[in-house]
């Protein structure tokens, strides 16, 4: 059931006369044919249609590549689509029905007026559904490294669990990256680990902000001389909200440090051939991989 | 999931408290305290609460109130209230804050006329405040049917107000008038389809005895134009298409039949000089908005200044900003009247970047300078014009370009300060990607085939107010915010500019240095213009931010 619109045009003035009962009838009326339409929604009418998937090409981008990249490679925010396997659902109905009303907890809006784009018809999300399908991968990219060995890694000897969480264990000062390898290209994730400050973390996962947290890092020095560095949770013109390298959360008036710097450096190492081998490295990305699909 | 019938009820009960019942009783009590006060005050009470044409043309006469969209016909958001200073404005609060309960952009810019506060909100809604309390006297929300085309979200940027009526633009491109005292609709009538992908959300202007709105819908491949109607009766008296038909001058400036589908879409308030008789509008993206193979040419009227004649709509000239537009560069941003001696300008800051001087007689380019990055143009034509460089056309793989889409400014509004003789912009410092998508047009679908997207590896998008002096453009000063903003600006003879930004807060600067001297973080970006007003010898400054307008006073 799609959640209702809060956008959704209220009764106007000419609706005062209606008895509650009339409008409790509304309702009953609405709930039926939005079932009616979500049943009409199961089926992509144009499955494999390469005329109709040209189409879609530019609907992606008029309406989507914005935030998932010309392509479908994944963008600034939005994740990879052209994986097979999508973290939220992979049936056609799914990828409409994602595309349609958005998916709550994440940046993705729903197509209807002032959502995506201009807005976008069925006829149109189904073309885009038949694009994405045209686009993706097509031999699963099946992970040839071995994932249990990358998780050793990722818990010990590379240290990512310092920082980061995987299923709720691991450091808090970089991104959770429980479910980065469903949505991110290995190409992406590749440059994330030998070249992190190429691009700070971009708010995929970062629901209703408008300007998602990049882990851009900071050193402040306090009013009492106090230094300290860390990563930016948030901040404003007037204030600032971080975590120190001992993952304590300070909130700070701007104006009452002593200084304050923040880099568009990722407080990440850089991991090159000799920290971590290109085996290595497939493995710890098999790892990332082989969670977060759901 | 079934809902137990208990739960409807409930639903449909508070719906219906929420909606109109609410609004009857209040309207209803509303009236009659009217009418008792209107009876104690005796007639004086009953002419004030009119407004006439001519108090508009004097709205310099009274800055307690907030007669027209920009405050004045010049456009300048500038007030002559003082009592909020630079040497109080730290003392400033809250005053009272009022919920429309909408959700998405809220872009009003209120007015105030004699005590009661009108404004409009998301999808159409639009209320009358006791402006000391906040209290609601009426509130009116249309019944938008399912299919509207709003491109940028449901949004309304205000009423205008003539006689006992406000006037107000709806997502279904009607353009309705209010009863000032009850909210009741005293005519509506339909400017243009709105399943073609015509809808209106600026405030429109009234002129005499005339209303003067324009429309959106420049992502829809819509032909645009601005009307006149009767603010008495409703009745159109002129209409400008900003696109020329066949025959007209202007017409041989789209290739065969692109005119039909071209765009120019009118959405931002006008300007008024009355020495000339002359309203002033801008106008935007010819369509499609970023792909130009088609319709080769000028494309006129697309993103031009209009010099037309309020009492029959006729042109008088027109001053284009850019030609072929293939980047959104709408011009729709509020074309300000600045008297510098005996030069009567016209200064915008254009979503372009770059900063035009214009003689408002002769419609002659006086300059145009850069206020933030600019990429697309390199050189600029006879005239002075800024021409597009050839390799900033949008190619299928795409070129980066500055500024991006969405502007080095957009349509909030800026500011002139006649004390100061400074010009006050949000700029927006954000550069995009723009790729083409070719694609065929059909009647109330999207049309702009093109995308945009930010370069991965550019540096944050940023924004700043900048203060140009308009005698030299030359920026004077700046105060960056950390992202790009959408709020406008508003001056006062306080020596203050007020704006907002897109973290939340909404701050009170030095009119001259731009140092910040108070701030109030409002819990949501700012996409509205600042306004003031006064009642009972008190002065407030309103914004509206989220779902909320509040408003701020001394202690």
């Amino acid at each position: 059931m799609p959640q209702p619109n809060p956008h959704a045009p209220t009764p106007g003035k000419s609706a005062i006369a209606l008895h509650s009962s009339s409008l409790a009838c509304l309702f009953l009326l609405a709930y039926l044919s939005a079932s009616q339409a979500l049943f009409a929604q199961e089926k992509n009418p144009y499955a494999g249609d390469l005329k109709i998937a040209k189409l879609g090409e530019y609907q992606f981008r008029l309406n989507c590549a914005f935030c998932h990249g010309l392509g479908a490679r994944g963008g600034g925010r939005g994740p990879d689509l052209t994986r097979p396997q999508k973290r939220h659902g992979n049936s056609d109905a799914e990828v409409f029905h994602n595309i349609h009303d958005g998916i709550p907890g994440t940046a993705m809006p729903a197509a209807t007026n002032g959502g995506i784009g201009v807005g976008m018809s069925d006829e149109e999300i189904w073309q885009v559904v038949t694009y994405l399908r045209s686009a993706q991968l097509k031999a699963p990219a099946k992970p040839e490294g071995n994932a249990a060995h990358g998780k050793e890694l990722f818990n010990g000897a590379a240290g990512c669990s310092t920082c980061h969480m995987m299923e709720g264990k691991g450091g808090r000062l970089g991104p959770d990256l429980t479910s980065v390898g469903a949505s991110r290209s290995t190409e992406y994730l590749v440059e994330s680990l030998r070249n992190p400050s190429r691009r700070l973390a971009q708010g995929i996962f970062e629901a209703m902000k408008e300007f998602p947290q990049e882990y851009e890092s900071v050193s402040v020095v306090t009013a009492d001389g106090t230094k300290l560095s860390g990563v930016v949770l948030n901040e404003d013109q007037f204030t600032l909200q971080m975590l120190d390298t001992r993952e304590q959360l300070h909130l700070f008036d701007k104006d009452k440090l002593r200084s304050f710097e923040k880099r568009r450096e990722s407080a990440m190492p850089a991991y090159n051939q000799k920290t971590l081998s290109d085996k290595d490295l497939q493995d710890l990305i098999a790892y990332l991989q082989s969670t977060g699909a759901q | 999931m079934k809902r137990s019938p208990a739960v409807e009820k409930l639903k449909s009960r508070f719906l219906s408290r929420k909606g109109r019942g609410f609004g009857m009783t209040v309207s209803r009590a509303a009236a009659t305290i009217l009418q008792a006060s209107v009876i104690c005050a005796g007639l004086a009470s009953v002419a004030s609460a009119q407004v006439a044409a001519q108090r508009l043309l004097d709205s310099a006469k009274e800055p307690q109130n907030w007669l027209m969209y920009s405050g004045d016909y010049a456009g300048r958001r500038y007030s002559t209230l003082d009592q909020i200073n630079t040497k109080n404005v730290a003392t400033m609060v809250p005053k009272w804050a009022y919920q429309t309960m909408a959700g998405g952009k809220f872009e009003t810019t209120p007015l105030v006329v004699d005590g009661v506060l009108y404004a409009t909100g998301a999808d159409d809604r639009a209320f009358a405040l006791d402006a000391r309390s906040g209290r609601p006297i009426w509130q009116y929300q249309r019944a938008l049917p399912p299919d509207i085309r709003p491109c940028c979200g449901r949004v309304n940027r205000g009423f205008a107000i003539l006689g006992d009526k406000v006037f107000l633009g709806t997502l279904d491109a009607h353009v309705i008038a209010l009863d000032t005292k009850t909210g009741n609709i005293v005519w509506d009538v339909e400017a243009a389809e709105h399943t073609k992908g015509y809808s209106i959300t600026l405030a429109p202007l009234v002129i005499k005895n005339l209303v003067l709105i324009g429309v959106s819908g420049g992502e829809y491949g819509i032909r645009g134009f601005i009307d006149a109607y009767d603010a008495a009766t409703g009745a159109r008296k002129w209409r400008f298409y900003t696109v020329p038909a066949p025959g007209e001058p202007g017409h041989e400036t789209w290739e065969g039949d692109s005119w039909k589908i071209g765009g120019a879409p009118a959405w931002i308030t006008g300007t008024y000089d009355r020495a000339t008789n002359t309203t002033f509008w801008t106008t935007g993206n010819p369509s499609p908005s970023n792909r130009g193979e088609g319709r080769a040419g000028d494309n006129l009227y697309s993103n031009s200044l209009l010099a037309l004649d309020p009492d029959t709509g006729k042109l008088k000239w027109y001053f284009q900003f850019t030609k072929h537009d293939e980047h959104d560069y709408d011009a729709t941003q509020v074309p300000v009247l600045v008297d510098d001696g005996d030069r009567h300008l016209i200064v915008q800051a254009n979503r372009n970047g770059f900063f035009y001087v214009i003689d408002r007689i002769s419609g002659k380019l006086l300059s145009a300078t850069p206020y933030g990055r600019v990429t697309w143009s390199n050189s600029k034509d006879a005239s002075g014009v800024p021409i597009e460089r050839k390799e900033a056309s949008p190619t299928l793989t795409g070129v980066p370009v500055c500024p991006g889409a969405l502007g080095a400014t957009n349509w909030f509004s800026p500011t002139y300060d006649p004390q100061t003789k400074l010009f006050y912009v949000s700029a927006r410092e954000q550069c995009d990607i723009f790729s083409t998508a070719p694609q065929p047009y059909e009647a109330g679908h999207a049309f702009y085939g093109s995308a945009y997207f930010p370069n991965d590896d550019a540096q944050p998008f940023w924004g700043a107010v900048r203060a140009i002096d308009p005698a030299t453009s030359q920026i004077k000063w700046e105060l960056k915010h950390l992202s790009p903003s959408w709020s406008g600006v508003l001056s006062t003879a306080g020596g203050l500019v007020f704006t907002g930004d897109a973290e939340g807060n909404f701050m009170a600067l030095d009119a001259a240095t731009g140092k910040i001297l108070w701030h109030f973080q409002c819990g949501a970006s700012v996409y509205a213009s600042p306004m003031t007003y006064a009642i009972d010898g008190k002065q407030y400054v309103a914004i509206a931010a989220g779902s909320t307008l509040f408003t701020f006073g001394l202690p």
